[in-house]
C-alpha cells in the first residue's frame, strides 16, 4: 500500500488504518463522532497528501484546460480556484477536481487520490490529441503535500503562524506564503462544509507543517482527524464522492453538478451532455433522510411500489443533524423534496423521504464567504 | 483500554458474552473489547420476542458510524426479553457493554452449549492474541 509521509505521525497517535484505494490512510484515531464534532465547533487536521496535483502550463495552457474541462475557465484569476469536471466524450465523469490559477500559463489541477494517475494519463494523451504540444502537463503528486486544517477556529490559528493577513481571502482563493519558513500554498477551501484551509508544501515538509500546526492549535483544542469524520462531515455538507456518487458512466446532470458545465463552450464530452440537457435526464441523485429506524448504506436498494427503482451512493448517522441520511439515485420523476422512498435495509423496508442538499450549512459567520464557487 | 471481562459469564469467539441468570435464563451482550473495537455505536437492530435462534447464528445487529456488524447467539433458545433501552440510546453499548448495553435474555434449549464458549481468562488471552 502507498503511504503519506505523515504515516509515522498516524501510527504514532494510535490511528487505525485502512486501505483507501491503495493506500493506507486513518479512518480515525480516537472515534468518528468525536472528530467530527471537532471539526464544526472547533479546528482538525486531515492528512490530504494522497490526493493528486497536476500542473499545467504554458502558453496554451488555458486553450488546452477549456477543451478538458467543463466549466468556463476565462474568468479565473491569478490567485482564485475553482471546482471542475474532467468527462469523456460521453459526457461521463473521469473526475471532479480544483484547478488553481497561479499565473498568466500557470495552472494546477488538485485531484482525487483514486483517479490522479488516470487523469493524468487522459490529459497527456488529450494534448496528443488536440494538438496542444506546446503544453506542459507534469503530475507533482509525489512531490506535493497537502493537509487540510478545517473548522472555525482554522483561521486563528494559520493567522499566527503566516505573515499575510488571512481575513480577506475569500472563500476558493488562495495565496502563497510560508508557515515556519517552509514555503506554503494556503486555499481558503475543504471538503467539511466549514472554514478552513487546504494547505500545500513539499512532501517532505509535511510532518514538519503537521507538527507545527497541531503545536500551534494546542490551545484551541486541534486534533486530527480521519477519513471517517472527513466523509461524515462531506454528505452532511451535501458534497459527493467520486467512486460513490460519481463514476464514468454518470454524467454531471445526473448529480448535483449541472452548474459545474457550460455547453456555450468546446469541450470534450460537450455535445453528448448538450444532447442530454435537451433530453432530460431519467436519473437524479438526491439526498434523503430516514423516516424509521435504521441507518442505509452504499449499495442498499431503494424501492417503489415492490419493484426496484435505485440505490443509495453514500449512506451514514450524520453527527451534527443527529439522524441518518443519505444520497441516492432515483428515477427523475422521484427527485422533488418530500417524494416518499422505501429503502430495504437488511430485511426490512424503511421509509425515507427525499429533502434539500445540503443537509447542514454552516452559520455564516465569515463576512468574505461566497457561496458562488 | 478495556474493561476486564468479568469471571461470572462465559464468551463465544466472535465476542459475545453469555451471563447465565438464577432462573436459568442466559443474558446476552457484545464484549467491552467488542465495543472498542467498533467505537461510536449509533443503531442497534434486536431481535423479536418470541424468535428462536440456533448458537452462532446472527440474531441482532450493531453499527457504528462506519461499520455495520452482526451479532450472534452465544446459545440456541428463544429470545424472552431484548433491551429496547438500546433503540434510543445506543451509546449504552459504548458505556457499559457488561451491564446496561446488554442486548437480549434468551430461554436456553440445552445448557451443554455453555461449555463450547470460554471462560474469561481463556478470551481474555484471545484477545490479547488478537491485538497483537
Amino acid at each position: 500500500m502507498n503511504k503519506t509521509p505523515l504515516f509515522g505521525r498516524h501510527e504514532a497517535l494510535g490511528a487505525r488504518i485502512i486501505d483507501f484505494g491503495g493506500w493506507a490512510m486513518p479512518v480515525q484515531y480516537t472515534n468518528v463522532i468525536e472528530e467530527h464534532h471537532a471539526t464544526r465547533e472547533r479546528v482538525t487536521l486531515f492528512d490530504t497528501c494522497h490526493m493528486g496535483e497536476i500542473d499545467v502550463s504554458g502558453p496554451e495552457a488555458l486553450p488546452f484546460l477549456q477543451k478538458a474541462l467543463t466549466r468556463d475557465l476565462s474568468p479565473l484569476e491569478t490567485g482564485q480556484m475553482r471546482l471542475s469536471l474532467l468527462v469523456n466524450e460521453k459526457g461521463g465523469i473521469l473526475d471532479d477536481l480544483t484547478v488553481y490559477r497561479f499565473g498568466n500559463d500557470r495552472y494546477r489541477l488538485v485531484t482525487n487520490a483514486s483517479t490522479r494517475g488516470k487523469d493524468y494519463r487522459w490529459l497527456l494523451a488529450l494534448r496528443e490529441k488536440t494538438g496542444y504540444r506546446g503544453v506542459d502537463v507534469t503530475d507533482r503528486s509525489d512531490a506535493i503535500g497537502k493537509i487540510d486544517i478545517q473548522g472555525p477556529r482554522a483561521e486563528g490559528i494559520l493567522q499566527e503562524l503566516v505573515p499575510v493577513l488571512l481575513k480577506p481571502l475569500t472563500y476558493y482563493s488562495f495565496l502563497e506564503t510560508s508557515l515556519g519558513s517552509v514555503p506554503v500554498v494556503l486555499s481558503r477551501s475543504g471538503y467539511t462544509g466549514e472554514d478552513g484551509f487546504e494547505v500545500y508544501m513539499a512532501s517532505e515538509e509535511a510532518g514538519r507543517v503537521w507538527d507545527i500546526l497541531l503545536d500551534a492549535g494546542r490551545a484551541q483544542g486541534i486534533r486530527p482527524a480521519g477519513l471517517g469524520a472527513r466523509d461524515t462531515l462531506r454528505l452532511e455538507a451535501g458534497m459527493m464522492l467520486y467512486g460513490n456518487e460519481m463514476c464514468e458512466s454518470v454524467t454531471p446532470y445526473e448529480v448535483v453538478y449541472g452548474w459545474l458545465v457550460n455547453i456555450k463552450k468546446d469541450f470534450i464530452g460537450r455535445d453528448a451532455l448538450a444532447q442530454q440537457k435537451q433530453q432530460g435526464i431519467r436519473r437524479k441523485l438526491v439526498g434523503f433522510q430516514m423516516e424509521d429506524r435504521g441507518i442505509a448504506r452504499h449499495g442498499y436498494q431503494v424501492f417503489r411500489d415492490g419493484v426496484v427503482i435505485g440505490d443509495v451512493t453514500s449512506g451514514t448517522f450524520a453527527p451534527t443533524l443527529q439522524r441518518a441520511v443519505g444520497l441516492a439515485f432515483v428515477p427523475a420523476d422521484c427527485r422533488e423534496p418530500g417524494t416518499s422512498l422505501t429503502i430495504r435495509i437488511r430485511k426490512s423496508e424503511a421509509r425515507a423521504t427525499v429533502v434539500p442538499l445540503p443537509f447542514y450549512r454552516k452559520e455564516k459567520k465569515n463576512e468574505f464567504y461566497n457561496t458562488f464557487i | 483500554m478495556a474493561k476486564p471481562n468479568p469471571t461470572d459469564r462465559r464468551y463465544s469467539r466472535e465476542h459475545e458474552w453469555a451471563l447465565i441468570g438464577p432462573d436459568g435464563t442466559v443474558t446476552v451482550g457484545i464484549t467491552d473489547y467488542a465495543q472498542e473495537m467498533l467505537t461510536d455505536i449509533v443503531f442497534v437492530e434486536l431481535p423479536q420476542m418470541g424468535r428462536k435462534v440456533r448458537q452462532a447464528e446472527a440474531f441482532a445487529v450493531v453499527e457504528s458510524v462506519k461499520s455495520v456488524s452482526d451479532i450472534y447467539a452465544p446459545v440456541s433458545g428463544e429470545i424472552i426479553a431484548a433491551n429496547t433501552e438500546l433503540e434510543t440510546r445506543p451509546e449504552l453499548l459504548n458505556q457499559d457493554a457488561f451491564g446496561d448495553g446488554w442486548i437480549a435474555r434468551i430461554k436456553m434449549d440445552d445448557p451443554s452449549e455453555l461449555d463450547v464458549l470460554l471462560d474469561a481468562a481463556a478470551y481474555s488471552e484471545m484477545i490479547l492474541q488478537e491485538s497483537h
